[in-house]
């Protein structure tokens, strides 16, 4: 039976010290913070086709700090984080093609 | 492949009795039975409707249903046959049943997440059932907007039990790959894996990376209606089309959670029932993770017609033509197996070879589809009914017929009567070609789908049609009651009636409450025959 694998899991199980988790969770309260002071109902800030993507990347950038920290993936298996990147590589698969979609869509039907 | 085991008298069947014992269980075997009621329950609701459908279509005008009606009948045979009966009737049911018995493990990797997923069906399942019968949703299975957000209050649970039965499929995925990595017995490297297991195994990874999208995109209609957020209504500034994007994304590679697992169990039939070993193991095996990823790019040929750019289309044309590759793959190994074997026709081979024909049919129309030019007649006519039947059905539910008969005396302990069993396929499979061949003619002509009426001309082919929808009606029906008598009445099975070489044949039929006696050790491929 490969029961090894579970065992090995087991061992080795590293344990992140509570500062760490209190300074990942300021961080992340900061860039909740962020987020809402560059929306522009809230600050006026406005960086136009690139307002989406600026909510994209600092979301991101948290997801990936609760991912690694709070859910462990940088001190696990590399496996897990081969899964994780996957499941991001096939996010980036529908929204490139949707977007290719809707930028070809928009590009075709201009009159400009 | 390994040694017999040691017949034993207490089985997973009389290991513990009553209801309770059922609703609680944790044992694969018994899970896989509950799906199995579920799933067949289901499908009798869902045959029941697809009948009404072809009375209805008997001849032009009303016949039992006026419009309205019809669109709801159809949502509900959609909605059903797809969410409750296709996606997890092989997976859920045999998946369930065989894996674990197939790698020589006791059970899954997470029993109770299993018994979990049975929850979510039924959850879902009823969710949905509620708000179907009782608000009449009209939408179609797939959902699509800006009609769905402006529909009756029903969509919203509707969606919201699609949601709850997505859990399901998610949980049994990710239990699937687990097991598989962690449970297989000493010697079962992945290369002896049985076929069945490979295309669960693809199967499994489709679940778990895709159906989140359509869970989150159901959950974005339901804020749409109560929020009215505007991301698809274009009143607001949204996109119908985004919405057929993140749909599709899911429902595309969905039709492979449907196949593969069918491919699988074809596998499984073919080799046992030529009696030889399957050409090109690691062809098939690689195809179904060939067919998996390519899934997941070739969404935007449903797209075709909805208002999609002209360059997309074409990208998502040429990729789509990609899946006969690996398709292909199998299906020339599959044939070059029957070679020189020593088949055997019975009803489970009957089945497979069924499969063989009628998803051939279905996959070379989809490479027609997939053709925008040619697309952009065909769209939402019969001929795109036609084809996905014969992929869906002359596909999925040919293979899980095969896969109920084979595995029957393996599940029950009992065989079934094989004469009767034949009669279901010959009722099957004619009625399914009389019923959906004419519909690629009817499409050609210009028939458009989902309409409760047409022009006159297109009447004969449509009596036609529902004739043979009838007769595969009772093709199921006496294949129900060849699955109930050989329950009740059928003769003990051997350990091996079929003289079959995977794992699940060396245990006693049926199998104990933790499948082995002994652990089997393995010490060759899945399919050592000649």
């Amino acid at each position: 039976m490969a029961h090894g694998d579970q065992n090995q899991a087991h061992h080795g199980h590293h344990i992140t010290p509570i500062a760490t988790y209190a300074k990942i969770l300021g961080l992340l309260v900061i860039l909740t913070i962020l987020t809402v002071a560059v929306a522009r109902p809230v600050s006026g800030f406005d960086a136009g086709i690139l307002n989406a993507g600026i909510a994209f990347l600092i979301a991101s950038v948290k997801a990936a700090m609760v991912l690694a920290i709070f859910m462990g993936l940088k001190y696990d298996k590399k496996i897990h984080l081969a899964i994780f990147i996957s499941a991001v590589f096939f996010l980036i698969v529908m929204f490139t093609f949707s977007v290719l979609d809707i930028y070809t869509r928009i590009h075709v039907e201009s009159t400009l | 492949m390994a040694t017999a085991q040691v017949v034993s008298e207490k089985n997973y069947l009389n290991e513990s009795k009553g209801l309770w014992s059922w609703l609680t269980t944790l044992d694969h075997k018994r899970i896989g039975l509950l799906y199995m009621v579920a799933v067949l329950t289901f499908f009798l609701l869902g045959g029941l409707f697809a009948m009404l459908l072809r009375v209805e279509l008997f001849a032009p005008g009303k016949t039992i249903m006026d419009a309205s009606q019809y669109n709801q009948v159809m949502t509900l045979h959609g909605t059903i046959m797809v969410f409750m009966v296709i996606i997890p009737g092989i997976p859920a049911f045999l998946g369930n049943f065989i894996l674990p018995l197939h790698i020589g493990a006791k059970d899954v990797a997470f029993p109770r997440i299993n018994l979990l997923s049975w929850y979510c069906l039924i959850t879902g399942a009823s969710i949905a059932f509620f708000s179907l019968f009782k608000n009449g949703v009209d939408t179609g299975w797939t959902f699509y907007t800006p009609y769905s957000i402006q529909t009756s209050n029903g969509t919203t649970f509707v969606v919201l039990g699609a949601f709850v039965m997505g859990f399901s499929s998610i949980l049994t995925g990710l239990n699937f790959i687990v097991t598989i990595h962690t449970l297989r017995a000493p010697g079962m490297s992945f290369w002896r894996l049985p076929l069945f297991v490979w295309a669960l195994y693809s199967t499994a990874v489709i679940q778990v990376l895709a159906t989140p999208i359509l869970a989150i995109t159901l959950l974005l209609i339901a804020a749409e209606r109560l929020l009215g957020i505007g991301i698809f209504d274009p009143k607001l500034g949204g996109d119908p089309v985004l919405f057929e994007h993140f749909f599709w994304f899911y429902s595309h590679p969905a039709v492979y959670i449907m196949i593969l697992p069918a491919m699988g169990v074809v596998s499984e039939l073919i080799t046992a029932f030529s009696h030889k070993t399957i050409f090109g193991y690691k062809a098939i095996a690689m195809s179904s993770i060939g067919i998996a990823a390519v899934s997941f790019f070739v969404w935007g040929h449903h797209l075709f017609v909805a208002g999609q750019s002209e360059v997309a289309g074409i990208v998502f044309s040429f990729i789509t033509m990609l899946v006969g590759v690996p398709t292909a793959i199998k299906t020339f190994n599959w044939i070059a197996t029957l070679y020189k074997g020593s088949i055997q026709f019975q009803s489970p081979m009957l089945f497979a070879l069924g499969f063989l024909f009628l998803f051939t049919i279905g996959g070379v129309t989809g490479i027609i589809l997939a053709t925008i030019g040619v697309d952009v007649h065909f769209h939402d006519t019969y001929f795109v009914v036609a084809h996905f039947h014969y992929v869906m059905v002359g596909g999925t539910l040919m293979a899980i017929m095969g896969g109920i008969y084979y595995w029957f005396p393996k599940i029950f302990g009992r065989m079934y009567n094989e004469f009767w069993a034949r009669v279901t396929f010959v009722l099957i499979f004619v009625g399914f070609n009389v019923t959906f061949y004419p519909q690629f003619v009817l499409g050609s002509m210009g028939m458009p789908r989902r309409y409760y009426d047409y022009l006159p001309e297109y009447t004969s082919l449509n009596r036609i049609s529902s004739v043979g929808a009838w007769t595969i009606g009772t093709g199921f029906l006496i294949a129900l009651f060849v699955i109930i008598h050989g329950l009740l009445k059928g003769k003990k099975a051997e350990m091996n009636p079929w003289g079959a070489k995977t794992l699940e044949w060396t245990t006693s039929s049926p199998p104990p409450h933790e499948n082995f006696i002994n652990e089997p050790i393995v010490t060759a491929g899945p399919y050592e025959y000649r």
